[in-house]
């Protein structure tokens, strides 16, 4: 038998019908997560039509992006949220799809839900009206955002056509140096590839650097993918994925039978790809976002870029604009850069790891007295996990607020949100112009490295410091 | 949807890489659960800004959109391709797209067309120095033609042509192969997991 990828191999089991007379192939859908930003057009078109949803065993629902993640018995303030809230409860209801609406305690940014309880696994293809559904690929599956129109098809028919896309392996090789985490990985590995470098191909991550991650470090890398460009974003299962989901609610009965059919998933030796390129983790440092795509990055030890650095006309242009957007000059060093708001939060960087890796940078420390910090878990079971390990209290301690879970000011479609020309450091995924508020100024970079913007004032490198960079 | 055929209109020039959807729709009209009237959002944090031009007198009826590299980048939302359309827009020439915009588009009935990068230059230059000349699209042989009279041909993808041109709703497509849908549930579908048991937890 030929040598297939793990995306050709997972593509394969999943056709119902393959390409055809000009029909792009068939794809069943194991696992379609909804929320409520961009499902409620697609209930009403299959109303319209008078449709109903085919698998409602297969989906799952829940509210993220528009909720407050404070003062939560009050209920929304804000009336169209409270409007597409009620759209998506009533829609749940009315089709059978189990939800998790505001007061549930499994409530949560719906990337970090289906990972949590085990819904997520290898092998699977999963979809949902959301870029950053690559998230889910770092369990060796095929995972990817849709628009409404296709998430009305996958309610009415759990099948999606599919025009398939290039393969492209990025290898990471090397060991990431102290302070420097899978946030990083992938921010350099943008700033390398350009932000539309794995436009039209699956992206699958492979070499030492990525087999070393955690769990929650794949899922950020994966995550991320989509702001490269890619369509989808995957690293094979391995130990480390099986040890994640074991146990967890929504893990196989035969485990044992399960893990055996995963190991068969990875790309086979000599399996090729479209493209292959080559990241190297070894000399990375922590890395901060100058600009307003997430491409424009530098290494906290950097300096902002000068447009005239730049030979192509549109780079300079481009950037030119970006640092009047960001109020940078040219040429300053990024740890000069004095910030506002420290945003602990989103699909990326909201798990349990992430809190605790910030929580130990936190710890005995006090927030800067120019800066306004907020920690967002995930989930409400990240957030609950957390209070049972006091990392509430050690962010409490230090001046941060700690909030319920949402996505929060990740997108700023609920009251979370910055200010014109506030400046913000950001676990978060992107870094658009008024992403996180109108004129708001957004630089990504990990949770360690927002810890410590947040206790020094501005950015900086969390290596200089006298931080306790192990947490273990 | 509507059928895309041949197409003859003014063309509206943004002459910018990477623009992403937060800035086609930003998020704050998101919360609407309407599928239409998103069209006067189109751009919206853009409009105070001096050289933005798409709404004014000269470029407000233009039905065909010509912009850079990587358009519609980041946020997957279809509340972007929606007001484009709502907007007037039929077609958008660009020299790439990103994967789910472009997409999205192909499934509401706007065509979306690569052009090598001179070629998309051209166009832009063109359209600011006669603003009223048009250009047409013709999707069936699938080739542009510009306002002085040049032929410049584009690929699609044939069973996107084949949609547009049709004007056909996924979804019946799809229906049409129902048996098979229940045949892959029948002997394919792996087991679980499921997620009935979280319905009443
Ligand atoms: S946290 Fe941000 S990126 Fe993630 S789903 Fe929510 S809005 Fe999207």
């Amino acid at each position: 038998m030929s040598t297939r990828t793990m995306f050709q191999k997972i593509w394969d089991t999943r056709e119902v019908r393959p390409a055809r007379d000009g029909h792009p192939a068939l794809l069943f859908i194991d696992l379609h997560l909804v929320h409520e930003v961009t499902s409620a057009q697609a209930f009403e078109g299959l109303r319209l039509a008078g449709r109903g949803v085919r698998r409602p065993d297969r989906t799952l629902a829940t509210v993220d992006h528009n909720v407050p993640t404070r003062d939560r018995s009050a209920g929304i303030a804000d009336q169209l949220s409270a409007r597409q809230v009620a759209a998506l409860e009533r829609n749940a209801g009315e089709f059978g799809i189990p939800l998790f609406s505001l007061s549930s305690r499994r409530q949560g940014i719906v990337h970090v839900i289906g990972p949590e309880l085990g819904l997520s696994q290898p092998g699977m293809t999963i979809v949902c009206g959301d870029s950053h559904t690559s998230t889910h690929g770092a369990f060796g599956a095929l995972a990817f955002g849709i628009g409404t129109s296709e998430v009305e098809h996958v309610l009415a028919t759990q099948t999606l056509p599919q025009a398939r896309p290039r393969t492209m392996r990025i290898t990471i090789d090397g060991d990431l140096g102290l302070g420097v985490t899978a946030k990083d990985l992938i921010l350099g590995a943008i700033g390398q590839l350009g932000v539309d470098g794995g436009v039209g191909h699956a992206v699958e991550f492979a070499g030492s650097a990525i087999r070393a991650l955690s769990m929650e470090g794949r899922m950020t890398v994966c995550n991320m993918t989509i702001e490269g460009g890619g369509r989808a974003g995957m690293i094979a299962p391995d130990d480390t994925t099986f040890e994640y989901i074991e146990g967890r609610p929504g893990a196989p009965k035969d485990y044992a039978a399960a893990v055996e059919g995963w190991r068969r998933l990875p790309s086979d030796d000599g399996a090729l790809f479209d493209r292959e390129e080559a990241v190297d983790a070894t000399a990375l440092a922590p890395q901060v976002t100058w600009g307003t795509n997430p491409g424009m990055v530098a290494p906290i030890t950097g300096r902002v870029p000068d447009p005239e650095d730049f030979e192509e006309e549109g780079r300079r242009e481009s950037t030119r604009r970006a640092l009047e957007y960001m109020g940078l000059r040219g040429g300053e060093a990024v740890e000069d850069i004095a910030i506002d708001t420290v945003f602990l939060g989103s699909c990326t960087n909201a798990r349990i790891e992430d809190l605790r890796a910030a929580a130990a940078i936190v710890e005995g420390r006090r927030v800067a007295s120019t800066v306004r910090a907020m920690v967002v878990p995930g989930s409400m079971r990240v957030k609950a996990r957390a209070e049972e390990e006091g990392l509430d209290e050690v962010f409490r301690r230090a001046g941060f607020e700690w909030r319920d879970a949402g996505c929060s000011m990740c997108l700023a479609m609920n009251d979370d949100i910055l200010q014109p020309g506030e400046r913000c450091a950001s676990t978060s995924n992107r870094n658009f112009e008024g992403r996180q508020g109108k004129g708001g100024r957004t630089h990504l970079l990990s949770p360690p490295m927002a810890a410590a913007a947040a206790i020094a004032g501005h950015l900086v490198d969390v290596r200089s410091l006298d931080f306790d960079l192990d947490p273990a | 949807m509507e059928p895309f055929t041949v197409h003859s209109s003014r063309v509206a020039p943004l002459d910018r890489h990477d623009v992403d959807t937060d800035q086609i729709l930003p998020k704050q009209f998101l919360k609407r659960i309407e599928r239409s009237g998103f069209g006067e959002f189109l751009f919206w944090d853009w409009r105070e800004d001096e050289g933005y031009h798409l709404h004014s007198e000269r470029f407000r009826d233009a039905e065909i959109l010509v912009t850079g590299r990587n358009f519609g980048c980041g946020s997957s939302r279809e509340h972007a391709p929606w007001a484009l359309q709502d907007h007037g827009y039929r077609a958008i020439i660009a020299v790439s797209f990103a994967d789910i915009f472009r997409n999205n588009c192909t499934k509401i009935g706007i065509l979306p067309i690569e052009l090598p990068e001179h070629e998309v230059r051209a166009l832009i230059d063109a359209a600011h120095a006669h603003g009223e000349a048009t250009i047409t699209i013709d999707l069936p042989e699938q080739v542009v033609h510009t306002h002085d009279g040049r032929r410049i041909e584009f690929l699609v993808d044939e069973a996107v042509k084949l949609r547009l041109l049709n004007g056909w709703d996924d979804i019946s497509l799809t229906l049409d192969d129902e048996a098979l849908i229940d045949r892959f549930e029948r002997e394919r579908e792996r087991e679980g997991p499921s997620t009935s048991w979280l319905l009443n937890d």
